[in-house]
């Protein structure tokens, strides 16, 4: 298992490097059959997440972020979707095994944090009587014991008086709290991977910040691979190594983070990054939206399912934007960072027109250092 | 909880005592001269006068309720008359405290008449509470997961048909095919549980059946919608991902979600059909309340009117109460108060 493992990994097409791959996925589709015809959620998507490291998905809603990591989890067994590819988690590719197979890893090697942990959570248990039932499917710890783990879960994620809470029930959870108690139970069977699917979105940015920070203790503690799935830019900064673009069901842009927030080369992430307010920004200023809408995945645009949308497009010579699909492939920026765009040199856009209308001090910033 | 019980109950009463004025305008909106249907077709117009005093018709509304009313709080004579009761006891029908009334066309106290029929009306729409809900949960769920396969097209399909078809249909049916010409079961008797289950049990079978496939249709479909509706909920998702096997996925998390407005709705259901089922007792012959409601409208018995509607107003009242403070129990998010 581990051979196959190792040679897929060197078969996986560039992308940022990472030591111990804990995730490799390849070519992954996910596609659902539809009385209008077949929606491609998920179109040939591939990426690797390493131990102890974290990858952000961004896209808008609609994009495939939490499709793909709903197939990682194996939750498509006895539905009519029809999935491909290959998606290695710790040597195994999980797509070959059998649901009661799948069920045994899920919650225990890999674990979802679901967004909304209002609806997420059973209105009609307790808190601790689910996160107990978390953990006795996937170890034979008594009740007790199971108790004691949730918690010291409880406790670990930061709820108050946790033996006093295992037995609230979620209504009676603040939404921080009902998305640390979320966390706990993600937790509890120290999962190797851990899906995070849009995890502050229904949080204030006090809580926000807290359940980063935790999530990033955590990380350090059990070493687990962390994918964080986001709308939220600043959440894929703050937290993230590697980042992944989607859009139309495909990755548009996958690199280092660092590499992609700072020199982002499809103009997809320019909008994405465009779109972003400054907290220190100046009030009048104007956020810059993408134009329309993103696209129908039962009928995809032609080509480059982005070009309605982009504005570069008349970079490109001739129709090609429309008529040819672009591969996902490094750019100028060396073979870690790869993007789907036939922009010739996107850098040079990005610096001229881009830039400056989203971070007019950056470029100040930058011209002051070169002239120096 | 328990001053919102008190609460409940209070209003409850209220409530009983608007539905007893209710009943008696309406009786008297409803019907002329009503002492005729007691004095018979041959009655002479001096006999229906002593009809009408003797009983009480000739009387201010007010008074007559107030009459019904202070007989319910302290008890009543029929006929209250304190020289026939010293000089002819066994003339005088007493009625204890909680009387309802006497019914003319019975002759007895309408709390005999409804200790004498309860048990029956009571009987039949247990059996047929138990056959429906097992029935429509089972096959509801049964439905829902095997979604549109065949097992769900033909569950819905019988369901439908059973919805459509009037219970008296059915009912005949059942009487004239399964206990009549095949003779599977015997024909249906009323016979008391304290005197034999086995007996009760197998005459009560097919009215119970009769009576139960309306509602189980009913139940099979809400059951069938409610498990789909839960079934897309995001804790379903959880409990997926959790890693739990999915018979406790179903069985657990599933079930629990659905069970809940379905206990409640079925409780409602209960207590509606607790008082009398008319066309059932009607087609099998079951001496219930339902059945001596319809010879009580008929004959224009007052008593027996009011008698009939206060009982079904309590059932109803109670099961309300009872159904609203169970919701409490299953359901944590609900606060009484």
């Amino acid at each position: 298992m581990s051979s196959s493992a190792t040679t897929l990994e060197e078969s996986t097409p560039g992308g940022p490097s990472t030591g111990d791959p804990l995730l490799v996925v390849k070519d992954l589709k996910v596609h659902f059959p539809t009385g209008d015809g077949i929606v491609k959620a998920v179109d040939g998507l591939s990426y690797t997440v390493g131990r102890g490291q974290t990858l952000g998905i961004v896209g808008e809603s609609g994009s495939g972020k939490s499709v793909s990591s709903s197939a990682i989890m194996g939750l498509f067994h006895g539905t009519n979707a029809q999935l491909s590819g290959q998606i290695i988690l710790d040597g195994t590719d999980v797509l070959t095994l059998t649901e009661d197979q799948m069920r045994k890893r899920r919650g225990r090697d890999v674990a979802m944090i679901f967004q909304d942990p209002l609806s997420s959570l059973h209105p009609y248990y307790t808190v601790g009587a689910q996160i107990i039932e978390a953990y006795r499917v996937h170890s034979d710890a008594s009740k007790s014991a199971a108790r004691r783990r949730a918690i010291e879960l409880l406790d670990r994620v930061g709820i108050p008086q946790p033996d006093r809470r295992v037995d609230d029930y979620p209504h009676q959870f603040s939404g921080g709290m009902r998305q640390r108690a979320m966390i706990a139970m993600g937790l509890v069977n120290d999962p190797s991977m851990l899906i995070a699917d849009e995890p502050t979105t229904a949080l204030d940015v006090t809580v926000q910040a807290q359940i980063l920070d935790l999530l990033q203790d955590l990380q350090k503690e059990f070493n687990s691979a962390i994918i964080i799935i986001t709308h939220d830019l600043g959440v894929v900064a703050e937290m993230t190594d590697d980042t992944l673009v989607m859009y139309g069901g495909r990755a548009v842009e996958y690199g280092k983070t660092s590499e992609i927030l700072t020199h982002p080369e499809m103009p997809y992430t320019w909008g994405l990054l465009s779109s972003v307010p400054e907290v220190t920004g100046d009030t009048s200023a104007k956020l810059i939206p993408i134009p329309g809408s993103p696209p129908s995945l039962l009928n995809p645009p032609s080509g480059c399912h982005f070009h309605p949308r982009c504005t570069h497009r008349d970079k490109v010579p001739g129709d090609l934007c429309r008529t040819t699909t672009p591969e996902l492939a490094p750019g100028s920026r060396g073979s870690t960072h790869l993007k789907r765009c036939h922009l010739a040199d996107p850098e040079s856009i990005y610096q001229a027109e881009v830039l400056p209308e989203i971070a007019p001090d950056l470029v100040d910033e930058l011209t002051e250092k070169s002239g120096s | 909880m328990f001053a919102y019980t008190i609460r409940r109950v209070i209003s409850g009463i209220l409530l009983m005592v608007v539905m007893s004025m209710v009943t008696f305008v309406l009786f008297y909106a409803s019907s002329d001269h009503p002492e005729r249907y007691a004095c018979g077709p041959k009655c002479t117009p001096a006999q229906l006068e002593t009809t009408r005093e003797a009983l009480g018709f000739n009387e201010p509304l007010a008074e007559q309720w107030a009459k019904f009313a202070k007989g319910f709080v302290v008890g009543r004579d029929f006929p209250d008359d304190e020289k026939l009761r010293e000089a002819n006891p066994e003339q005088v029908v007493h009625c204890a405290p909680g009387c309802l009334g006497l019914s003319y066309t019975y002759n007895k106290t309408v709390n005999e008449l409804l200790k004498d029929k309860l048990p029956v009306s009571i009987s039949l729409a247990i059996a047929a509470y138990i056959l429906w809900i097992t029935g429509g949960v089972v096959f509801g769920v049964t439905a829902a997961l095997f979604k549109g396969r065949f097992i769900d097209r033909a569950i819905v399909g019988l369901a439908l048909v059973a919805f459509a078809f009037p219970t008296f249909f059915i009912g005949l049916l059942l009487l004239k095919f399964v206990a009549i010409r095949w003779q599977i079961v015997k024909l249906p008797v009323y016979t008391p549980l304290t005197e034999s289950p086995w007996l009760w049990a197998t005459g009560m079978i097919l009215p119970a059946i009769t009576l139960a496939l309306v509602y189980m249709a009913g139940y099979i479909r809400m059951t069938r919608a409610f498990v789909l509706e839960t079934m897309t909920e995001d804790y379903i998702r959880t409990a997926r991902a959790k890693g739990l096997t999915k018979r406790r996925v179903i069985g657990k998390h599933t079930l629990r979600a659905t069970l809940t407005p379905l206990v409640t709705l079925s409780g409602l259901d209960l207590a509606g059909l607790l008082g009398g089922t008319i066309i059932t007792e009607q087609v099998f012959n079951f001496n219930g309340v339902g059945k001596m409601s319809v010879a009580a409208i008929q004959r224009h018995d007052l008593a027996l009117v009011v008698g009939i509607v206060l009982l079904i107003a309590t059932i109803v009242i109670t099961a309300n109460i009872i159904v609203d403070l169970l919701y409490a129990v299953i359901d944590p998010r609900v606060r009484l108060g």
